[in-house]
């Protein structure tokens, strides 16, 4: 990597950046997990460790966070942004030397902010728990050359038209550049109360909204239709989907602070705006499910589609939670509880996180021009991301759903802790999964640089058969 | 861009975002600027100092920089018996809160009546000042406003010191610092939730309540007992202080993390704290082979458990 970081443009072979981004992606992917899991043991074990500043659960929760949010998943991004955009335009990366720095600045900068975030230098606002510098650090030297990169490569392409994947590409680098600054705001501007309440929520909601849920789904409106090898079920479709995130992902941030002392016409108005999030969700997911028609027999066969369509999937029980939950009948039941932690991690973990990962094999094979290295691993991989999820989406929705009742009833709290320790001991397993499988994966992508079958010219990774 | 579509399509983007932009941000922003600040909102802000986060005067977080409150009952200046008085001592140097800073935030009466009747405008960081909560009835309603005591009353910070004890002095500034930096917002919320909770935990706060706080550290994820009003809860600062030290020792199911390391290298008698010798002790507890826990020692006045457990008791 940094023999490229001052090497001429045309000397650094095409695909470079998104390979290091693809790699740094998983290595933090396994950083984030593990994370998670050490936490998730803290809340079943309490004395596990006990008595260290630097390693008690307030110290620590958030950097899991980001470095999943901010490493993982913006990463995996990143590196899709950095193969999908050029083959879609039939051209390269516009600076493959941005790209480059692009990821070196990424990798240090989360690091460095990250490690202040361990030692509980904060804002001590959620999501948005990175200090103003760190923030402006991010804007300026990690998402803005990211949206650089990619606007001038959508804007060098050799194609007559924009393919969907790449409005949201282009849209959402932009979305994200806005969402970060205004997010983060009060802390530029000494903003207080109620504001910087908002703000916060404004922020963490148009993240997901803005950022996370239309670049993962971007993502898929390109491997899907390239795997396949049938088109896009609907172009309007996805006009449909594009113009809804739009208008109406972007309304709803006060549906987070349902129970604050809000102007009430914005709680309502996000809360009916809310709901209509089902309509770019619906969109998304009928699309791609067309898209596969014909060819299910490669939601079986095929990694990357199976990835690809288990994330689809799970974006129907993630969108008819989001839809309804905000709605204040469902959120003073289950608002603060371990139902939103679920919730959360059928977003980032569930949905997003499966089609990342697709996109992470499918362009790692196809920029290193090798064959996956095991089937085998990947399917392991699969099931442990898959099994693990599921324990713990399914033992943290039911903790929720003994909070909520625990809430209405006015149960004295400590029951409610007693009541739920069973689900935090199995959330810690289905944690452990994930960062397991994840380790393995590394390994498997490891080996596929070294050691996969070499693809020839003019084939696609998934033609090959695997040799092992 | 060389389609007339995209060109259409790059504009109708900005209208839409500009619009959502201008609903989300705009409209919201303008309606809470409207708010007045209430007298709890104004003791938060002077009790907490101007930022509970990441800020150039503590940039480490450890508490730098922030008001003491002192409850006091003798007049700083002239010795006379004064009511029961909170006051905020700001030593010179420390940051004012954003209610003092920018008193439009204040909202239209408090703004007004903190600057005409609180002086507020005559304090100055380089020197410090002593701040409290006045009222005033304005046709039947009762307006809090902030009254800078030292231009008015001619407190200085050194008097009002040393008129308070060290039971009535409480750093709840440094113990906001303390409870961001540590995460106890990732567990306990600082918000009471819809309807039922409201019996459980107590009211909801008003509108106003934090006009001029930052970060206001609401939380979202709860997995313990919200503390919006803890203090009148539990007033016990004994029960806080074994509570902090080791959650089990009152409350055997408690999942809360042990918070000992606040506690610094010597308790309030000046005395080294021996944390491997007060675990092993405390693991013979467990194990029943001691009838009583070990004696949790007492946070020393300078020290961050200290702090915390000042503004924990202090959240009425």
């Amino acid at each position: 990597m940094f023999k490229y970081l001052f090497a001429k443009e045309e000397d650094i072979p095409a695909g470079s950046a998104a390979v290091f981004f693809g790699f740094s992606s998983i290595l933090w992917f396994i950083v984030g997990t593990g994370l998670g899991s050490f936490n998730a043991a803290k809340l079943a074990f309490p004395d596990f460790v006990t008595g260290i500043e630097m390693l008690s659960f307030g110290h620590m929760r958030q950097v899991h966070v980001l470095a999943v949010i901010l490493g993982w998943i913006s990463m995996a991004f990143a590196m899709a942004m950095m193969y999908i955009t050029p083959a879609l335009g039939n051209t390269k990366l516009w600076s493959e030397k941005l790209g480059v720095w692009n990821c070196l600045i990424w990798n240090v900068g989360l690091a460095l902010g990250l490690t202040l975030l361990w030692f509980g230098i904060t804002s001590g606002r959620e999501y948005s728990d990175m200090i103003w510098p760190i923030d402006l650090a991010i804007v300026f030297g990690i998402l803005l050359p990211l949206a650089v990169n990619v606007w001038m490569t959508i804007k060098t392409r050799r194609t007559q038209g924009i393919y969907t994947t790449n409005w949201f590409f282009g849209a959402a680098t932009f979305m994200v550049l806005i969402v970060f600054t205004v997010g983060n705001s009060p802390e530029f501007f000494q903003l207080t109360g109620l504001t910087e309440a908002y703000l916060t929520w404004w922020f963490a909601h148009n993240v997901l909204g803005l950022w996370i849920t239309p670049v993962a789904a971007a993502i898929s409106y390109y491997i899907v239709p390239k795997v396949t090898g049938n088109p896009l079920y609907s172009h309007r479709i996805g006009h449909l989907h594009f113009w809804s995130v739009v208008v109406f992902y972007s309304t709803p941030a006060a549906h987070h602070l349902m129970s604050a002392p809000l102007p009430e016409w914005l709680k309502s108005f996000a809360s009916v705006e809310g709901v209509l999030i089902l309509v770019p969700a619906i969109a998304f997911v009928s699309n791609l499910l067309l898209t596969m028609s014909g060819k299910w027999k490669m939601f079986v066969e095929n990694v990357e589609i199976k990835f690809t369509i288990t994330g689809v999937l799970m974006a129907i029980p993630l969108n008819m939670q989001g839809g309804f939950q905000q709605t204040r009948a469902i959120n003073w039941y289950i608002h603060g509880t371990g139902w939103i932690v679920a919730h959360a991690h059928l977003a980032l973990l569930g949905f997003s996180t499966f089609l990342e990962a697709a996109a992470v094999y499918y362009g790692l094979q196809t920029l290193l021009r090798r064959k996956l290295y095991s089937l085998a691993l990947a399917n392991f991989h699969f099931w442990m991301l898959l099994v693990g999820f599921t324990t713990y989406w399914v033992s943290m929705t039911i903790a929720g759903l003994i909070q909520g009742a625990g809430k209405i009833y006015e149960v004295p709290y400590i029951d409610v802790v007693i009541a739920e320790h069973p689900y935090m001991i199995a959330r810690w397993v289905g944690g452990t999964m994930v960062f397991l499988g994840n380790c393995v994966w590394l390994y498997n992508m490891w080996m596929t640089m070294r050691a996969g079958t070499l693809i020839p010219a003019g084939r696609l990774p998934h033609e090959l058969a695997y040799e092992r | 861009m060389a389609f007339r579509e995209y060109t259409i399509g790059v504009r109708m983007f900005g209208l839409a975002f500009g619009t959502s932009m201008f609903i989300t941000l705009y409209m919201p922003a303008s309606d809470i600027r409207e708010v007045s600040v209430t007298e709890v909102g104004l003791e938060r802000q002077l009790s907490f100092g101007r930022v509970g986060g990441f800020s150039y005067e503590d940039p480490l977080l450890q508490g730098h920089a922030k008001p003491a409150t002192i409850d006091i009952t003798e007049d700083p200046k002239t010795g006379a018996p004064i009511e029961p008085t909170r006051a905020y001592v700001y030593t010179a140097g420390v940051p004012f809160p954003n209610g003092i800073r920018h008193p439009v935030i204040l909202g239209a009466k408090p703004e007004e009546l903190s600057v005409n009747k609180g002086k507020i405008l005559a304090a100055d960081e380089a020197h410090g000042a002593v701040f409290i909560v006045g009222t005033e009835d304005i046709a039947g309603e009762t307006v809090g406003y902030i009254e800078n005591a030292t231009a008015t009353r001619g407190w200085t910070p050194d008097a009002a010191m040393k008129v308070a004890t060290e039971e009535t002095t409480h750093y709840i500034g440094k113990g906001k610092i303390m409870f961001v930096r540590e995460g106890c917002w990732w567990c306990h919320t600082l918000l009471p939730e819809q309807t039922q909770d409201w019996q459980y935990f107590g009211a909801p706060p008003m509108l106003g309540d934090f006009n001029g706080e930052s970060p206001t550290a609401f939380g979202s994820d709860r997995k313990a007992p919200d503390l919006t009003h803890v203090g009148s809860r539990n007033s016990s600062k004994e029960w806080m202080i074994m509570h902090f030290f080791n959650p089990r020792l009152v409350q055997p199911h408690s999942i809360m993390p042990r918070y000992d390391y606040l506690w610094g290298d010597n308790d309030a008698a000046g005395n080294p704290i021996d944390y491997d010798g007060w675990r092993a002790e405390y693991d013979k507890y467990v194990a029943n082979e001691r009838v009583y826990p070990p004696e949790v020692p007492v946070p020393a006045k300078d020290s961050e458990a200290h702090a915390l457990i000042d503004f924990v008791l202090n959240l009425k």
